[in-house]
């Protein structure tokens, strides 16, 4: 039962009998199964990569550049809309990393559990997952127009004035962090209940037989249990959102004003204007953002686990 | 691999049906054979622009049937600039395009993407007030689709007649109709911000008043001697956005209403001003056909009764990029669109709403209202400008969300100012302009 | 007692919830794209008192000389091809990098993170399709899509690797199973509930991407159908009945996709192909 979602491969030590024959077996895992896949991935996307960070010491306009050193990293840092930008990309990664994770596993837990109409819960849960973040944005900001929008107008009929969802500045984030939670628990979801099926229903069994209530149980054989499909939902939904942009860009185009920019928007912006060379040294600071949060946690999430 | 067992993998199999499409997509994508030529045109998509467009290319190829036009659209807005950019760095630019004139143009290098076109005979048509929004170094690079238009305070005039108003030549005296109109119970002006662009229309509009009152503005700024925060005429339009919000003078819902809802707005008398682009005017005609007489059109005021000039808006161009192989055809087109055919066609597709910048055009009596009271601005040149953006290379990107702020009360018209001479620094560096490192 | 009122109180409770929550919004849309404009931006949720269902279908589908029907078989071809080639090249990888542990894996494992971290470079992407004579190919973009989409698969893949217990390669490799039996025939089928989750997501997300479409397969003969829902948007700005019937439209494939393969989701699960 150890699944890892990041770096080293635990599976080995438990099976420590196996563990020399493996040498002389290793024709079984050929090296060459990288091959077809590292080809497509190294012309693609490392090549290109690495050509793109070249230019982010440069002033690019496509046809010519000049080297221009640091100059881009500096100009970044001190965009106006960068701090703005910094404290919401994280605000808005934690926030829908952490919706995704405890409301896509009480719903997994839900949706294995024995109640009805699981199969309509299951498939209406996971159908905004099918749809196109352009088309959800287009649906939402009108759902959420704050004067004509159908939120506000049902609010208003049980007494309540809804906010301006998305074009007062306290708001605006987290509307489309909503959004974004509401269109993507589906999939952490699925995830959850791979996890939960795959976990051997004779200790849920055992557990009943000694009494444990069913939050016992849940508290300390599905949460433990389901750490692999944890991390991986953890993974997957923090780098989503520390990098989201196609919701944002979509529903507030990082507005009002400046209030609503994330990194990723900040950088498209800078792009969009024809700074080529600056919005790949935002590029660069976002990679090395990411990577400074993800690598360190998927080690943490695989060592609690090979402890566990 | 050819122990590869064939059942039970309904995924290989996939696969190979994928391959079979791989090289059928291929197939069909090459087949192009016939005598007539094609040539391809990149416009942006909207309704306005393709219904033109089409119909050019339509009367194009009645007069030349062995050349065909083939349209191909792009976004608009900043994605549309992108995808102009990256064609022409990877050579896959259509035969001819059409982009905006002025600063946009001076960035996408017309001198080693474009032909130059300075001394095809058809430029003759080309006005010579066109000219220098598509001329960079020494060469002129494009001739001019659509017509002029403006930037200005676009109003309901059954609301001014209603409330026995008059055309506004100061600032106060706006500011006086304006309260006029709310005590009326209507919306004074209508803003927009969900459309960021929208939102720049008191700076951008404000602009024949800045160069009024100092004239030589734009050389300045593009040298980097001057600033928005610090000349007093130019950073009125920021500091008229702010007054206006302050006043409580905008409709309720300013901050989440689109471009498309201002102009209902403003059709239905919902509001009395709103300072938009003449583009406006086709697409209210599209939709209220019935109304479009209702509107008329004034500059944004200033403070000085006895200028009042119009902010005005060329034509965008088109242009040859070097990358294409069908120059010849290419260039009888432009000569089409440069031609007094060329503009019959286009007031057939979408009306006149605006003067045109070729030789020999003549607008039909039955144009607009609002276009009526644009054309005495634009036949006295000491009663307008154009815009900053054609008359200087340097336009920051960050103007429309600088704008969204001011006007919501987010940002002082002081600090908006400031932000904005602070983006366009980034521009000028871009473009290596002298006075700026 | 306790166990009926939860299985349908409960039960019920998800349902209302999930009623407003998800299906109201979804109706909304549905009914918008039946009403005609002028209702339709009225933006209420009301039932249409003027159907035009057919006439906002046939004006959506005959747009822009029936883009929507190219860019339909445009996007159904990408999808298939590259999330095929995805799976398998993604499936081979993560079954050896799970099983066969070097001093490379740290860097592999990173590298694969990067793909999911770092954003395309349009324009030396672009440089080299055209060195490979792919630019503006379907071929093109369907490998820059498997480049794209080959680290998520690969993490998700290995996740589920692991929970294949090793003895069964090693009874496989006992029967004389070489390495390319071993994956095609032992593990690959093990993986079936694994892959249909990778089919499904990797369906979805090739076929609402509009970015690399919009910058690798230039040209509106090669549009695929978000790049229609990026032209309507503009073009049909006050028209939100045809702007949703679009969407509505587009929402099919991935939606037939997904009733097709739920069963097997739901299946393959309880077959308990990932227990171990």
């Amino acid at each position: 039962m150890t699944t890892n979602t990041t770096v080293a491969a635990p599976a080995g030590r438990t099976l420590t009998a196996a563990a020399p024959k493996r040498r002389q077996r290793k024709s079984s895992y050929p090296y060459w199964f990288y091959l077809p896949a590292a080809l497509v991935y190294t012309t693609l996307f490392l090549v290109p990569t690495f050509a793109s960070f070249f230019f982010s010491f440069t002033r690019w306009n496509l046809t010519e550049f000049t080297w221009i050193g640091m100059d881009n990293f500096v100009q970044f840092f001190s965009e106006p809309a960068l701090l703005k930008g910094l404290t919401n990309t994280f605000i808005y990664g934690v926030v829908t990393s952490t919706l995704k994770v405890v409301l896509g596993m009480l719903l997994a837990v839900l949706l294995t559990s024995q109640i009805i109409a699981r199969g309509y819960l299951r498939s209406v849960i996971f159908f905004p997952v099918l749809l196109s973040s352009i088309g959800v944005g287009i649906v939402f900001t009108v759902l959420m127009d704050p004067s004509r929008g159908m939120i506000n107008e049902a609010l208003a009929v049980v007494g309540i004035e809804g906010p301006k969802w998305l074009t007062d500045p306290a708001w605006a984030l987290m509307s489309v962090a909503f959004v974004d939670v509401w269109k993507g628990v589906g999939l952490a979801t699925v995830i959850f209940i791979a996890g939960i099926v795959s976990i051997p229903q004779e200790y849920f069994e055992a557990a009943k037989v000694d009494g444990a209530s069913s939050f016992k149980s849940f508290w300390n054989i599905t949460v433990p249990l389901a750490r692999p499909a944890t991390a991986t939902v953890i993974i997957l939904s923090l780098i989503g959102g520390l990098r989201s942009f196609d919701l944002i860009w979509a529903m507030t185009k990082g507005g009002p004003g400046f209030t609503s920019d994330v990194i990723a928007s900040v950088i498209y912006k800078q792009y969009q204007a024809g700074f080529y060379g600056l919005s790949t040294a935002g590029n660069v600071v976002l990679f090395l953002i990411v990577t400074a949060v993800i690598v360190p946690l998927s080690m943490i999430l695989n060592r609690k686990e090979v402890e566990a | 691999m050819n122990t590869t067992p064939k059942r039970r993998w309904p995924v290989i199999a996939g696969s190979v049906t994928a391959a079979a499409l791989i090289l059928t997509g291929c197939s069909a994508g090459g087949g192009e054979s016939s005598d007539a030529k094609t040539i391809t045109w990149l416009v942006d998509n909207t309704e306005n622009t393709i219904t033109y467009a089409e119909k050019l290319a339509e009367d194009f190829n009645a007069a030349n049937p062995d050349i065909k036009v083939e349209i191909e659209t792009r976004p608009q807005g900043g994605d549309g600039d992108n995808i102009v950019k990256t064609k022409l760095a990877t050579g896959d630019m259509a035969d001819v395009f059409s982009y905006n004139t002025g600063s946009l143009f001076q960035q996408i290098n017309p001198e080693q993407n474009l032909v130059p076109l300075t001394s095809e005979p058809y430029m003759d048509n080309v006005l010579d007030s066109y000219k220098p929004v598509v001329t960079s170094g020494s060469e002129v690079y494009g001739v001019p689709v659509g017509t002029g238009s403006a930037g200005g305070v676009m109003y309901n005039k059954k609301v001014y007649e209603q409330l026995g108003l008059s055309v506004p030549k100061t600032w106060d005296e706006f500011m006086e109709n304006s309260r006029k109109i709310k005590d009326a119970g209507i919306d004074p002006i209508i803003q927009t911000y969900q459309t960021t662009w929208t939102s720049q229309l008191f700076v951008l509009g404000d602009f024949a008043n800045v160069a009024a009152a100092n004239p030589t503005f734009a050389e300045d700024y593009t040298a980097n001697k001057v600033k928005y925060a610090t000349d007093p005429a130019a950073i009125k339009g920021f500091e008229h956005q702010e007054e206006a919000f302050k006043a409580g003078l905008f409709n309720e819902d300013f901050a989440s209403a689109t471009y498309a809802q201002g102009l209902e707005k403003l059709v239905n008398g919902e509001g009395a001003h709103y300072p938009i682009l003449s583009f406006a005017l086709p697409e209210i005609q599209v939709s209220y056909p019935d109304k479009i007489n209702d509107l008329g059109i004034f500059p944004l005021p200033s403070d000085d009764a006895s200028k009042n000039p119009l902010t005005v808006w060329l034509p965008g161009g088109v242009y040859l990029p070097k990358s294409t192989q069908n120059v010849e055809e290419a260039k009888k087109f432009l000569a089409f669109i440069a031609s007094k055919e060329g503009c019959d066609s286009q007031t057939e597709a979408v009306g006149a709403n605006g003067p045109y910048l070729v030789e020999g055009c003549d607008l039909p009596d039955d144009v607009p209202a609002a276009v009526k009271d644009m054309l005495p601005f634009f036949e006295d040149e000491s009663k307008n400008s154009p815009a900053l953006e054609f008359l200087s290379p340097v336009k920051g990107p960050a103007l429309e969300q600088i704008t969204v702020e001011v006007g919501s009360g987010i940002r002082s018209a002081k600090d908006g100012a400031a932000l904005y001479d602070e983006d366009v620094k980034k521009q000028a560096q871009q473009l290596n302009l002298p006075g700026w490192n | 007692m306790t166990a009926a009122l939860k299985r349908y109180g409960v039960g019920i409770l998800a349902i209302a919830v999930t009623v407003v929550l998800f299906v109201i919004p979804l109706l909304f849309m549905a009914l918008t794209a039946m009403k005609d404009r002028r209702e339709a931006n009225k933006l209420e949720f009301s039932w249409p008192t003027n159907f035009a269902l057919i006439e906002n279908f046939q004006e959506v589908l005959s747009a822009r000389r029936f883009m929507l029907v190219t860019a339909f078989i445009n996007s159904t071809i990408l999808t298939v091809a590259s999330v095929a080639i995805m799976v398998i090249l993604a499936a081979m990888v993560a079954w050896v990098l799970q099983r066969r542990r070097s001093r490379w894996n740290p860097l592999i494992n990173f590298l694969i993170l990067s793909g999911l971290i770092i954003p395309p470079a349009v324009v030396p992407t672009i440089w080299v399709l055209q060195g490979l004579g792919l630019f503006k190919t379907l071929p093109g973009l369907i490998l820059i899509e498997v480049a794209f989409g080959l680290s998520f698969c690969i993490m998700l893949f290995r996740a589920f690797i692991s929970t294949i217990p090793r003895e069964l390669d090693e009874a496989a490799v006992i029967d004389g199973c070489g390495p390319v039996r071993l994956f095609f025939r032992v593990i690959f089928p093990l993986l079936r509930s694994v892959i249909v989750t990778v089919i499904v997501v990797q369906s979805v997300a090739v076929f609402n991407d509009f970015q690399h479409p919009l910058y690798f397969l230039p040209g509106d003969a090669n549009a695929t159908v978000q790049l229609t829902l990026f032209n309507f948007q503009s073009q049909f700005t006050t028209a939100y009945n045809l702007l949703f019937m679009n969407i509505l439209l587009i929402t099919i494939p991935p939606l037939v996709m997904y009733l097709f393969f739920n069963r097997q989701i739901v299946a393959g699960m309880t077959a308990g192909a990932v227990k171990g």
